[in-house]
Parts: structure tokens; C-alpha cells; sequence
């Protein structure tokens, strides 16, 4: 608690506001546009924050997340497309109240609802990850490697699409994580004779490609896609009317996204669509919900802002990234040389804090300039794709290359946008992908180093209470979704 | 009468062959059936030296369990069918296409000649006729990311027919 007015530190940085600044205005744009998005974008710039010191290269990217999980909700209300996946629930009831011409009701409440979730979720984030951080002190390499197992199976039950699906992935992200020379043992494993296999595959060629070069390969076939624009004004404070409609609404689901984005899965996707149901469940006006209701708009766009500082908690405490965005800051962390975990805190608080204060900051400046800049913001989603992607493709090469300076990068990022294709279009999500790639190695050193502790017994494991917890939660994890199906099935 | 439905079946069961559920499985685990196979060609590590387990061990598990869970996301199919997806645009297979010729050029002529052909397919392929355009997409961003990388970012891009014309 002592830390907590290193907080205010990034205020006093003219580099950080800046940083922040142009972060946030990146990530507007980024939210904006449909199928780009923070994951992507924050995927992108990866190879450019190498220019940055590790605490500007990660305010960058935290900064791009708040703003382009809000930016989303421009688009959903404008032009019924999330900008991002988050902002699914958004279009429900965004939509057709701006087609009844309040779209600048709509989206002054999606900015409103999405700063009061984002900053709730800050407030969790600094005080729960410092806890969550301590309680790691408690872990050893057995701990470790049930915690990571626990982080898959939470992501395969309650991220989205097929659970076994999202095992897949998360096994083929792990696969990926073997390929080089075995860290222990030196030995090459899946290189084929390549001699640039031998340091592995790296993050970016993988995540680039998964994210980026896959969604230019879906927007090939949407090219004839026609999308009605509506237009807008200016955006409106929410009224005393709305604000008495909602405030129940709004700390609910700010407290819905938190949770949710504190669990290892794909935290506002969910959290949004909880949000919403919450929302309906609870209103006093169901049967508005779908026809343009403010308090849908409020549910989903708290629930979703709020998950980003939830998210945060685990990547920042454990390592285990809460989502597929904070996937890249974990990443953008990794290749700065920055280690997640206990010792992170213990060793660099202003690190933290100042990414916790730049958080807040990112919120405040997202309203404002979403406030006053959503007129232009929308403007953006009228750059058409047929000039968008080949310009996101030269960025993607370059900043491929850029990092080891080396074309196999390039070509395996290529590889990597026709899997992701593919994986999401026969219903694989590539956010496990990404999530067992940062894993994979954790998983696979925390598993040999236990053996050796325990000698080769692998039910010394179960002698481990914390370990064991794990074990029970993932196993009560990977049933959920079969309880779930049972319970519809019951219900049909 | 019998032979028609003889036909019939036949084909019933032919078209499971075709389902993408089924072709992706198979996909999935002809592939992990091979790399199954290249994790028997690892060294073996002395005991000595042995950290845990051996190199092969960990690639093995994990490729077993992606064939085991494949086999049963496809017996789950037969009973809940996949969505039918709906056929693949010309586009698609033209931007897969300028891929291919951004490797092979990157490869044999230049770095940057590939990215400008890649913009110059894709963008007329999606759609873009107006030429001032296809200029802006094709030549000048690509020239605008290469100074960036250049010269704030201190990059040396790979040696090609037009890169070497700029490092002289």
C-alpha cells in the first residue's frame, strides 16, 4: 500500500502522457475498425515498442487496450459491426437506438458505462494483484505447473466456441513452445535441419500472423460486404433519467467484467455478453433489450472495460495472461525482458504502479477523446478494406522482420495467418494458440522440474495442497461446459 | 429398386469423406501423426543428464493428446454436425495466391518489390480500380514503412534489386 502514490508518477512524465496519449488514440482507431482491434494492433506495434524503454513499451500497449476495447462500441453503435469482439453484445441494443436517431445517446452512454467499468477494474487490479502476487510467493515449480494447466482448461471451458476445440489449440500453442532446442537438455526438437529453428519460434511471427495476416485472409471474403452507416451528430452526456436508469446496471456489470477478467479466458468477449444477460435479468424493462435499451448498452460496455484491468491481474501477478490482448502485453513484457510474477513486485514497483496510474490516465483520456472525437473516429471505418489491409500488410512484414531481422519470420507469420484462417473458420480459436505459445514453456519446466524434485513420481503432485486445488478446479473447469450442455439439453 | 438405393447409400457414406469435419480431422492428425513420428528421431539423453523426463517425452504427450481429442471433436460431429461454411471467393484464393508470389519475389528479386506486388494484387483484386490509388498502396506506404524502419528504427533490410539501389 505504500507504493500506491507511484500511481501519480506517469503524470509527472511528459514521455509516459505522450506515450499515453498517442497509445489511446491508437487504440480508438484500432477499436474502430472492424477486425483489427487491440489484440491485432497491440500485435503490430509489438516490433516498434523495441524503440521504447520496457515501461513506455508496455504503457503503449495497456493504453491501446482501454481505448480499443471502448473504440469498439463506435462501430457496433454506427454501423451494427463490433469493432471489437467485445463489443458483440453492444450492437444488440446500440444499434437500434441509433437507428432511432440517438446515436449520440448511445454512444455517450457506452463512453460513460465503459470509463466507470475501466477505472472500477483498475481499482481491483491495484489492490487484488499485489494479494494475488503474495499468495504466488507460496508457489513452487509443482504449483506452477498446476497453475499454468489450470489457465488452459479455464480458457478452453469458458472462452468462446468448442471447449475441446480450444484444448486443440491450446496443445498445438504448447507444441509450438518445443520447437528449437530444448531448454534443458540442448537438443533439437522439431528444427528439420533449419538453423534458424534452433532459438524456436518467436512470439511475433506467431501472433502477427494468428491475428493479423488470418483476419486479411477472412476480410478477402467479405469484400463485397455493404455496411449502413448511421449517422451522427455529436455525442450527448447520458441525462440524469438515463444515469438513474443504469447506475445499478453499470456497478453491477463493472464488478461482472472484473471477475471475469481476472479469470484466464478471453475476458471482455465474455464478460460483455454476461454483462448483457445480467442486465436483461435484473431490468425492470426486459422486453426493451434488443429494441435500442440504454441499460443493454450499459451492460455490455462496463462489463467489457472492466474486464481489461481484471485481465491484467493475473498476467502482471502470475504470468498467466487473463486475455488474448493481455496474451500480448505478456509478450511485449517477455520481450523486454521484464518476468512477471512475485518478484516483479517486490523488485520493481514503479514499473507496476506506473502501468496501474497509466491504466487510469488511458480511461480518462478515452473519455475525452471519445467524447469529443467519436464524430472522427467514425470517419475512420470509411477507409475502405481494399486499401486498409495491403497497407496493414507491408506494416506486418516489416515489423516481422524488424525483430531478428530475419525472412523466415516473415514466412513462418505467413504460415502462421493461413493456419489462423483456417483454425477460425472450421471453429478453432487462435487466442488458446497464443495463450499455450506463452505457456509452453512454463508448462514444460515447471513439469520436468517437479519430476526431479519428486524423483519421477507424478502422484507426489497430489501431495501438494495448492497444486492439488489446481488439479480439483481444472477438472471442475473442463466439466463445466458439460454441465452446461446437460442443463440445456434438460431444459429442451 | 435395390440398386438405387445401394446408390444412394453409397453415396451417404461417401459424402461423410467430404464433410469438413472430417477433413480437418484428418488433416489434423495426418499432421500430428508425422510429427509424431520425427519425435522418434530425437537424441536420447544419457540418465545422467536427464532433467525429469526425456526431450521427446513432453512433444509426444502433447501430440497424442491433440490426436485424442481431434478423434473425439469428430465423433462428436457425426452426432452434432459442424456449420456448413460457405465456399471459398475467388478473393481469397487470389490473395493466398500474391503470397506465394511475395515470397518468391522477396526471395529472388527484393524485399520491397514483393510488398509492392502483394499491394498492387490485393488491392485491385478487392476491388480498387482508381490508378492514383493503387500508386499510394503499392509505392508510396511501402516507401513511407521502409524509411520509418530505415532510419528511426536503424533497420537493414535484406539486399535486393531496388534496396540495393538505396544502400548504393
Amino acid at each position: 500500500m505504500e507504493n500506491l502514490g507511484l500511481i501519480f508518477a506517469p503524470l509527472f512524465s511528459y514521455k509516459l502522457l505522450i506515450v499515453l496519449f498517442f497509445g489511446t488514440i491508437f487504440g480508438l482507431i484500432l477499436g474502430v475498425l472492424p477486425g483489427l482491434g487491440p489484440t491485432t494492433g497491440g500485435a503490430l506495434i509489438l516490433p516498434f515498442t523495441m524503440t521504447l524503454d520496457p515501461l513506455s513499451a508496455i504503457v503503449l500497449l495497456t493504453a491501446i487496450y482501454c481505448a480499443g476495447t471502448y473504440g469498439g462500441a463506435i462501430t457496433a453503435i454506427l454501423i451494427n459491426t463490433p469493432g471489437t469482439p467485445a463489443a458483440a453484445a453492444t450492437c444488440l441494443d446500440g444499434y437500434p437506438l441509433a437507428q432511432k436517431g440517438e446515436a449520440g445517446r448511445a454512444l455517450g452512454m457506452a463512453t460513460v458505462s465503459s470509463v466507470i467499468g475501466g477505472i472500477a477494474s483498475v481499482v481491483v487490479l491495484i489492490f487484488f494483484a499485489p494479494l494475488l502476487a503474495n499468495l504466488a510467493y507460496e508457489f513452487g515449480q509443482p504449483e506452477y505447473f498446476a497453475l499454468a494447466i489450470f489457465g488452459l482448461t479455464m480458457l478452453a471451458s469458458i472462452g468462446e466456441g468448442s471447449p475441446i476445440k480450444n484444448l486443440i489449440a491450446g496443445a498445438f500453442g504448447i507444441l509450438i513452445s518445443t520447437v528449437g532446442k530444448d531448454f534443458m537438455t540442448s537438443i533439437d526438437r522439431f528444427t528439420f535441419g533449419i538453423n534458424e529453428l534452433t532459438e524456436g519460434i518467436g512470439f511475433i511471427p506467431v501472433v502477427v500472423g494468428l491475428f493479423a495476416i488470418s483476419e486479411m485472409l477472412t476480410q478477402s471474403t467479405l469484400i463485397n460486404q455493404i455496411f449502413n452507416r448511421v449517422a451522427l451528430k455529436a455525442v450527448k452526456l447520458p441525462s440524469i433519467d438515463d444515469y438513474k436508469k443504469t447506475w445499478k446496471t453499470i456497478i453491477r456489470s463493472s464488478g461482472i467484467g472484473s471477475f471475469i477478467g481476472v479469470l484466464p479466458a478471453e475476458g471482455g468477449t465474455v464478460a460483455s455478453l454476461i454483462g448483457y444477460a445480467e442486465a436483461k435479468r435484473w431490468s425492470k424493462k426486459p422486453e426493451d433489450f434488443g429494441k435500442g435499451s440504454i441499460e443493454g448498452i450499459a451492460g455490455a460496455e462496463a462489463a467489457n472495460n472492466a474486464a481489461t484491468g481484471g485481465a491484467m491481474v493475473p498476467t502482471l501477478a502470475l504470468g498467466i495472461p487473463g486475455s488474448a490482448t493481455t496474451a500480448v502485453i505478456l509478450t511485449g513484457l517477455i520481450i523486454h525482458g521484464v518476468r512477471p510474477g512475485p518478484d516483479l513486485f517486490r523488485e520493481q514497483p514503479e514499473f507496476l504502479y506506473g502501468i496501474f496510474g497509466s491504466m487510469l490516465i488511458a480511461n480518462i483520456l478515452f473519455f475525452v477523446l471519445g467524447f469529443f472525437g467519436a464524430k472522427i473516429f467514425a470517419r475512420i471505418t470509411l477507409v475502405p478494406n481494399k486499401l486498409l489491409w495491403p497497407m496493414i500488410f507491408a506494416v506486418s512484414v516489416c515489423g516481422t522482420y524488424s525483430l531478428n531481422q530475419s525472412i523466415i519470420d516473415v514466412w513462418l507469420m505467413l504460415l502462421f495467418g493461413v493456419i489462423g484462417f483456417f483454425m477460425r473458420r472450421y471453429g478453432f480459436s487462435v487466442v488458446p494458440v497464443i495463450i499455450g505459445l506463452i505457456l509452453g514453456e512454463l508448462v514444460e519446466g515447471t513439469l520436468r522440474q517437479s519430476l526431479v524434485i519428486f524423483d519421477g513420481n507424478w502422484l507426489m503432485f497430489l501431495q501438494r495442497p495448492i497444486a492439488l486445488t489446481f488439479f480439483v478446479l481444472s477438472l471442475i473447469a473442463l466439466s463445466f461446459p458439460l454441465i452446461k450442455r446437460k442443463k440445456k439439453n434438460d431444459k429442451v | 429398386m435395390n440398386d438405387v438405393h445401394k446408390e444412394k447409400g453409397t453415396n451417404k457414406s461417401l459424402s461423410l469423406f467430404f464433410k469438413s469435419s472430417f477433413i480437418v480431422s484428418a488433416v489434423i492428425i495426418v499432421i500430428s501423426s508425422i510429427l509424431l513420428y520425427f519425435t522418434f528421431t530425437f537424441d536420447i539423453v544419457p540418465p545422467i543428464l536427464n532433467r525429469g523426463i526425456q526431450p521427446a517425452t513432453f512433444p509426444k504427450a502433447l501430440l497424442i493428446l491433440i490426436i485424442a481429442l481431434t478423434l473425439l471433436t469428430y465423433f462428436i460431429s457425426l452426432k452434432n454436425p459442424w456449420k456448413n461454411e460457405k465456399k471459398l471467393p475467388n478473393s481469397f484464393y487470389i490473395t493466398l495466391l500474391s503470397f506465394v508470389v511475395f515470397i518468391i519475389i522477396s526471395k529472388f528479386l527484393d524485399f520491397f518489390l514483393g510488398i509492392a506486388l502483394l499491394s498492387i494484387i490485393v488491392s485491385y483484386f478487392w476491388g480498387e480500380r482508381r490508378v492514383t490509388y493503387l500508386i499510394m498502396v503499392s509505392i508510396i506506404f511501402p516507401l513511407i514503412v521502409f524509411v520509418f524502419f530505415e532510419t528511426i528504427l536503424g533497420l537493414r533490410f535484406p539486399p535486393g534489386i531496388i534496396t540495393n539501389l538505396y544502400y548504393g
